[in-house]
């Protein structure tokens, strides 16, 4: 019953180049469709990441994911309320499949962020101007790189900016030190015990005589 | 067996919210930053988000802490047709089956009851829960599902999670929560004849944004809200999420006592009496406050439906596609994408445009009052040419019910195709999905990019709409057929 765990999801610093994603209200649905979610693993789902939008064109541009300048970015920076619709995790699994360690938004749907941070997909909110500042440099220089720090909770645009962003605190610890929320709330089954005797059952799911 | 009944102690105002947060905090944050862990009362459980969550109990040999507080159905990837079985699906879909084994299998070895395929009670998950009355005032329901906001009708906290945390509940029957903030949203005005609580929920998200409730809890209050039945409050905190809120509420009363006498799991006798004094005194406080607060006249909302390709772009069926200079500058890239998609023009009409399919169904629309609803338009008119109208029950007794009352009848011989309990088209994930380019009118909660089949286009709207497109063959005011 530990309380880290050293395969649990990390994230210290990370440096790399960023794929712009110009659209707000990027859906869960468009990150991973779900023709994709008749899987029983986590595994795989890079595949599909934005199946349905790779090999089209966005405004004569190819869809980022197909531009050879963006192919090794492990950063996406992306439109306001990224991650909306569906709860579906396998849109963090499919994102860290494919590659991207990091998402940059002015906004984050709630149950995408948390599904992200848990899996070790950094989601950094910052200002519209810096984002809208990273993703024009983006498209001028390809390449140029990003510096995230979660230690600080920095980020480094490649003009030289220190923009600082708020991380939820347990998320920041699990990544930082591996601390394991599953075995953190383990760690607190005498509390459960004791919250269990206090407020009894009102009824049994079983005794609907479901198979 | 108890429901006790409490007070908060603390003398002050509190919204249904805070009562039931309070009251289901097991450890509040032991150090600023720290989550709370929440207990969980109800876990609702279906074949897609589960499989990596039981896999994860199996490799750190952990058991479900309580399967009598665990419920499974199948209804994501379940076919509709019911010419295909099991056996046929193995062939038909070998992967949609394996993950219903694995389910089965995951089910039985930890004692979680399971509604599965051929149970006369199986259907969708947010539509089984109230049925047999496991949705219950007072509680804290979660589910691998962001539509679980629909069981915050009957003044549960209830709210989708990720399959981490289906995880986490499964082995604990805990989760870790930071507290989100409380947003009311008040409704005034009675609704006008043809506009229902689809509308409603449309008019509220276009009002506030599909993310305007983010990081909130909402609830929704006020007369409007009061004087619709369970089932239309279901509809309108289904869609909560629609709006980005983590989970919609409405304070129980009356309607909703009523709704919840002799179901399976409701308590009789003087439990009965216990649980109803408990249940009435959750309701929000007159006096209390809230993080934010919107309101809303809602007697002059018309039937809405949607153009664009998120929740929030719905317009009165009457009205027009906004024109590019109505919408900000940084939001243009945003609305000419969604046209683009959607084939349609700045300023446009959307009345008289041809559609292709009828989808009434899903969490948010697929129950006996709205097929009585779309059944009413039907009786004694036909599907228009051209069009395939798809009619899909929320759950296998929602299904009887309607065939006891003859609706079944009047879809059929209208020419629509009535099939088994399901997610259908609402998402697509089984057989029932549109082909690239088809336009639908859909009583479901989501018009994503192929959402309901790639390449596909959805208008969402009331089922009462939805029929009276079917019976058109285009989109049209559904108070004109009435």
């Amino acid at each position: 019953m530990t309380r880290h765990d050293s395969t649990a999801p990390r994230f210290t610093v990370l440096e790399s180049s960023v794929a712009p994603l110009p659209f707000d209200h990027v859906d869960t649905d468009q990150i991973i469709p779900a023709q994709f979610l008749k899987t029983t693993v986590r595994e795989g789902l890079g595949r599909g990441l934005f199946d349905s939008w790779r090999g089209q064109t966005h405004g004569g541009e190819p869809f980022v994911l197909d531009d050879p300048r963006f192919e090794s970015a492990q950063i996406l920076v992306a439109g306001e309320n990224f991650g909306c619709g569906s709860s579906r995790e396998h849109a963090p699994w499919a994102l860290l499949d494919y590659g991207f360690r990091a998402v940059v938004s002015t906004r984050f749907a709630d149950i995408f962020r948390s599904n992200a941070l848990r899996n070790g997909l950094l989601t950094v909110q910052v200002p519209g101007s810096v984002q809208e500042g990273l993703m024009s440099r983006a498209f001028e220089s390809p390449g140029a790189l990003v510096r995230i720090d979660l230690e600080r909770q920095v980020l480094t645009t490649p003009w030289g900016e220190e923009v600082e962003f708020e991380v939820d605190a347990f998320a920041r610890r699990c990544l930082l030190e591996g601390l394991d929320p599953m075995g953190y709330l383990l760690a607190h089954q005498p509390q459960i015990e004791e919250w269990e005797a206090a407020n009894p059952q009102p009824f049994d799911t079983r005794e609907c005589g479901a198979a | 067996m108890g429901y006790p009944v409490t007070s908060n102690g603390t003398g002050q105002p509190q919204t249904l919210f805070e009562k039931i947060w309070r009251r289901h905090e097991v450890v509040a944050p032991e150090e600023p930053g720290l989550p709370s862990i929440l207990y969980v009362d109800l876990h609702l459980v279906h074949e897609v988000t589960s499989p990596q969550a039981f896999a994860e109990l199996e490799q750190r040999s952990l058991s479900v802490r309580r399967p009598g507080r665990t419920l499974a159905t199948m209804d994501h990837s379940t076919p509709t047709d019911p010419e295909v079985g099991w056996e046929r699906l193995r062939v038909l879909d070998p992967a949609a089956a394996g993950q219903l084994d694995q389910l089965v299998e995951s089910c039985w070895r930890h004692g979680v009851p399971l509604l599965a395929l051929g149970d006369s009670r199986r259907g969708i998950v947010h539509v089984v829960g109230p049925e047999l009355g496991a949705t219950q005032p007072g509680s804290v329901i979660v589910c691998g599902d962001s539509h679980t906001s629909t069981h915050g009708a009957f003044g549960a906290l209830a709210f989708g999670i990720g399959t981490t945390e289906v995880g986490h509940v499964l082995a604990t029957q805990c989760l870790l929560q930071r507290k989100p903030k409380t947003m009311e949203v008040h409704v005034r005005g009675s609704l006008a004849d043809g506009v229902g609580a689809k509308d409603l929920i449309l008019g509220i998200i276009a009002a506030i944004g599909v993310d305007g409730g983010t990081g909130h809890v909402i609830e929704y209050t006020g007369e409007t809200v009061r004087s619709l039945d369970m089932e239309g409050r279901m509809t309108v905190c289904n869609m909560s999420i629609e709006a980005g809120a983590r989970a919609g509420m409405i304070s129980p009363d009356d309607v909703t006592l009523s709704y919840l006498r002799d179901r399976p799991f409701v308590p009789t006798g003087s439990e009965w009496t216990r649980a109803e004094a408990d249940w009435r005194s959750l309701a929000t406080d007159d006096g209390a406050s809230f993080d934010r607060r919107v309101e809303l006249e809602a007697s002059s909302l018309e039937p809405m439906i949607t153009w664009g390709v998120h929740p929030g772009t719905a317009v009165p069926v009457s009205g027009r596609i906004p024109q590019l200079e109505d919408v900000a500058t940084p939001q243009r890239p945003n609305f000419e994408k969604a046209l683009r998609y959607m084939g349609f023009q700045a300023g446009e009409e959307l009345r008289g445009r041809q559609v292709d399919v009828v989808f009434v169904g899903s969490c948010t629309n697929s129950r006996l009052s709205d097929l009585e609803t779309a059944a009413q338009v039907m009786e004694g008119r036909r599907v228009a040419p051209g069009v395939r109208m798809l009619v899909v029950p929320g759950s296998q007794q929602v299904k009887a019910a309607a065939e006891a009352e003859g609706l079944d009848q009047v879809f059929l011989a209208a020419g629509a195709e009535w099939r088994e309990a399901g997610c259908s088209m609402c998402l697509a994930m089984n057989d029932d999905r549109l082909r690239p380019g088809q336009l639908a009118v859909s009583t479901s909660n989501r018009n994503f990019e192929g959402r309901q089949g790639p390449g596909g286009r959805t208008l969402l709207a009331s089922p009462l709409t939805a029929a009276a497109a079917a019976v058109a063959g285009h989109v049209t005011d559904p108070r004109e057929l009435m």
